[in-house]
């Protein structure tokens, strides 16, 4: 097995209860882990939430840190993914002063060339939104920073496999 | 007595409700899964369920320990000898932080235990309230689960919860933390037991293809060895465990908390692995052609250095934690699941053999352990006296039938390397988490589990006074635990490493300790010291003679080692006998 570093896009189905994220935390802390990005939402599944963290770590680390997550009583299943098998998203917010959508005519071939969107203009700012990978938002930043940025955030991954995952077979199964 | 009856009408009827506060419906829930007794420390936060228990004393003993550690440590042992979830409660803040080095203990050494506390009102949470704690945050990490009761609807799931959970799979500590509104808020009470719960599975399906290479392996090997953790005695596989080792004629050692689990007589009983363990099965794991680990975990004071541990060998590992396979050693067979179903369904597959020439390669290296080790520890022939000839002394005068439940330190070592066991369930001790002070409470729980088993408690100076208040429960609960302090005047094996490692700089580890004998007077508890060998016999007599709780303090050789020893980072097969 691989002693590499590689970027894992962990999928973790669970119950939706406080504290869990805590305790899901908790065993990447433990183990002095650090996460690159993390996002939690309801997935496909009614009452079911999903987790997307993304982290870089030695395969055999991934599958030790998958079984310690897999045992918590809540989690019901837990996934890992190289860049290869998902498809992934990202998604950012920029806010802007007003006054460079007429100053700084090329601002306006950035954000039609990146496929971002302006979700809003007023007198004094414009918010600009963007998805896409991680590059794509990347290069944006570097881009409108030059214009000065007055506030920008981006979102944790979140992710889909490319092939199925049988969780919600799996579901249906323990419900009977 | 009226009242008396219609409290017990209600207990017996889950199927209808009635409108009971959530402090009553706290003792309820613990009545409906048959909890006896609990351990727990009053206060602020937790006094509404404490009023309840005024009511139901003749259904529920609740002893009050000298202090929350105490009540965990106490929960522990119960738990460890019976089987059964130990509970132990507390109140908020200071009340429930005294609760931690327990649970964490419990955590590691998976032990089934009910933790409640108190917390502050619902609409104080977060206000930095008095007394107030993260509690639920605190213990996340070192809880097998744990919860928050805002609402007293929540109190019958929560615990139905918590008792399947703490006992189910490989067991472990939950806590269940209440705010004070939620006690005394009044709802229709109705209580279910869990039977499942969704997300969690507690035994894995063992897959058959690795029972039969399992099986296989173990049929075609030369040089099998056999080291079996507590997994043997928390499945209640011993009987299995027995006819599986007996059938393929396999030499057997255990991790510490394995041991007990078949008697110490066994003939394929091998001795302990790891750090301090016995010499043959040590060295002889870098000598076996196949491993087979059973309910045990391969901690780094069994294996030492994992890159020459048992590198020769096919490693099968049987547990039921998946999370344990390949964490520290690779395996080749995986046998996930149960140990008692497991070690049934293998059974059948196995061949019977004898492997009489590999079993003489054990009694090989027993001897020269026995040389240079085990006859100056047992019959001494200088005039300090040895931790092992008190063992010895003990041994003899239970006649291997005592539990014994030792602290953490040199003393442990020796109880457990030189403890004869008869029966399972006998060897109560603080494994992995190696939490000095959990003896003494540790003890008064597993008497009070098991009133009719002699339990032995031996502790060193040091851990001793660790929690040496709950002397007082032993006191107020009479409670007839035997202590047995081993007395060194020092702390015995930070000063064995001292010597070893640290050019004998024996930096804090002396100690100027008090009149033991007084301090145990003073509860009331019969107690004495032996300074010298002659009196050890008669003393050790009049301790398990003595019908009510005893102290015994013994003081033996300051500078004494315990040895065979892995040093950090050696490999098994290069453990030292002196």
């Amino acid at each position: 097995m691989s002693t590499e570093n590689k970027q894992y896009t962990v999928s973790i189905y669970t119950e939706n209860n406080i504290g869990l994220l805590n305790r899901i935390s908790a065993i990447f802390q433990r183990r002095h882990m650090n996460i690159e990005s993390l996002n939690t939402s309801p997935s496909e599944i009614d009452g079911v939430s999903r987790f997307t963290i993304v982290v870089n770590i030695t395969e055999s680390q991934m599958k030790k840190i998958q079984g310690q997550i897999e045992k918590q009583v809540e989690v019901i299943k837990v996934y890992y993914h190289t860049e290869e098998e998902i498809i992934y998203q990202e998604s950012c917010i920029f806010k802007m002063r007003s006054n460079l959508l007429f100053d700084e005519r090329q601002i306006q071939n950035i954000i039609k060339e990146s496929n971002a969107r302006i979700v809003t203009v007023n007198r004094d700012f414009f918010v600009i939104e963007k998805s896409g990978r991680k590059e794509e938002i990347d290069l944006l930043h570097r881009e409108l920073t030059v214009f000065g940025i007055m506030q920008f955030t981006r979102s944790g991954r979140i992710a889909v496999t490319k092939d199925e995952m049988k969780i919600s077979t799996m579901l249906k199964a323990l419900q009977h | 007595m009226k009242e008396t009856q219609t409290i017990q009408n209600k207990t017996k009827s889950t199927e209808t409700t009635e409108r009971i506060s959530g402090s009553e419906a706290v003792i309820k829930c613990l009545l409906a899964e048959g909890v006896d007794i609990l351990y727990g420390y009053p206060g602020g936060a937790i006094m509404p369920v404490y009023d309840e228990l005024y009511k139901y004393q003749d259904k529920i003993h609740h002893v009050l320990t000298r202090h929350e550690q105490g009540a965990t440590h106490s929960a522990q042992g119960y738990a460890r000898i019976s089987g059964k979830v130990g509970v132990c409660m507390a109140t908020s803040g200071p009340g429930a932080t005294n609760l931690i080095t327990g649970i964490a203990d419990a955590q590691i050494d998976s032990t089934p235990m009910v933790c409640i506390t108190g917390q502050v009102g619902s609409h104080l949470l977060g206000s930095d309230a008095f007394q107030e704690t993260d509690i639920v945050g605190i213990s996340t990490p070192i809880t097998k689960w744990n919860c928050q009761v805002t609402k007293a609807s929540q109190i019958p799931e929560a615990f139905a919860k918590a008792f399947y959970i703490a006992r189910s799979g490989r067991p472990g500590p939950v806590l269940i933390d209440i705010t004070k509104d939620a006690q005394f808020e009044e709802f229709d009470f109705k209580y279910e037991k869990c039977k499942g719960i969704r997300s969690y599975k507690p035994i894995p399906d063992t897959d058959e293809n690795s029972l039969k290479a399992a099986a296989e392996l173990i049929n075609n090997a030369k040089k099998p060895l056999v080291v079996w953790g507590q997994g043997v005695i928390l499945g209640k596989a011993e009987e299995e465990f027995k006819a599986v080792i007996e059938k393929a004629g396999i030499p057997s050692a255990w991790t510490i908390l394995g041991a007990s689990a078949i008697p110490t007589s066994h003939p394929l009983n091998v001795g302990m692995v790891g750090m301090h363990g016995n010499y043959a099965p040590n060295v002889l794991t870098n000598d076996c052609d196949v491993l087979i680990a059973i309910g045990m975990r391969f901690d780094d004071r069994v294996t030492g250095n994992l890159e020459t541990y048992a590198k020769q060998a096919k490693i099968i590992h049987f547990d039921i934690d998946p999370a344990e396979i390949d964490k520290n050693v690779k395996t080749d067979v995986a046998v996930l699941g149960d140990s008692k179903a497991s070690l049934k369904s293998l059974l059948p597959l196995l061949n019977e053999n004898s492997h009489n020439d590999w079993h003489q390669k054990f009694k090989d290296l027993y001897k020269i352990e026995y040389e240079k080790v085990i006859k100056d520890d047992l019959h001494p022939t200088k005039e300090g006296l040895t931790m092992a000839e008190v063992l010895k002394e003990i041994n003899i005068q239970t006649k291997g039938d005592a539990a014994i439940v030792s602290d953490v330190g040199q003393h442990q070592m020796t109880a457990c390397r030189y403890a004869e066991f008869n029966k399972t369930k006998s060897n109560i001790t603080s494994g992995g988490l190696g939490t000095m002070g959990f003896a003494l409470p540790a003890a008064i729980g597993a008497k009070m589990a098991a009133p009719d088993r002699e339990v032995v408690m031996i502790a060193g100076d040091g851990g001793y006074q660790m929690t040496i208040q709950e002397l007082g429960t032993i006191f107020q609960q009479k409670v007839p635990v035997k202590i047995v302090v081993l007395n060194n005047e020092f702390l015995g094996m930070v000063r064995q490493w001292q010597q070893l490692f640290f050019d004998k700089r024996y930096a804090s580890t002396e100690m100027v300790n008090p009149d033991f004998v007084a301090i145990a007077k003073g509860y009331s508890i019969e107690a004495q010291k032996v300074t010298e060998r002659k009196d050890l016999k008669a003393a050790v007599k009049e301790m398990i003679d003595c019908e009510g709780p005893y102290f015994l303090e013994v003081r033996v050789e300051k500078e004494g080692n315990v040895f065979p020893m892995i040093p950090t980072g050696a490999s098994v097969s290069d453990i030292r006998l002196e």
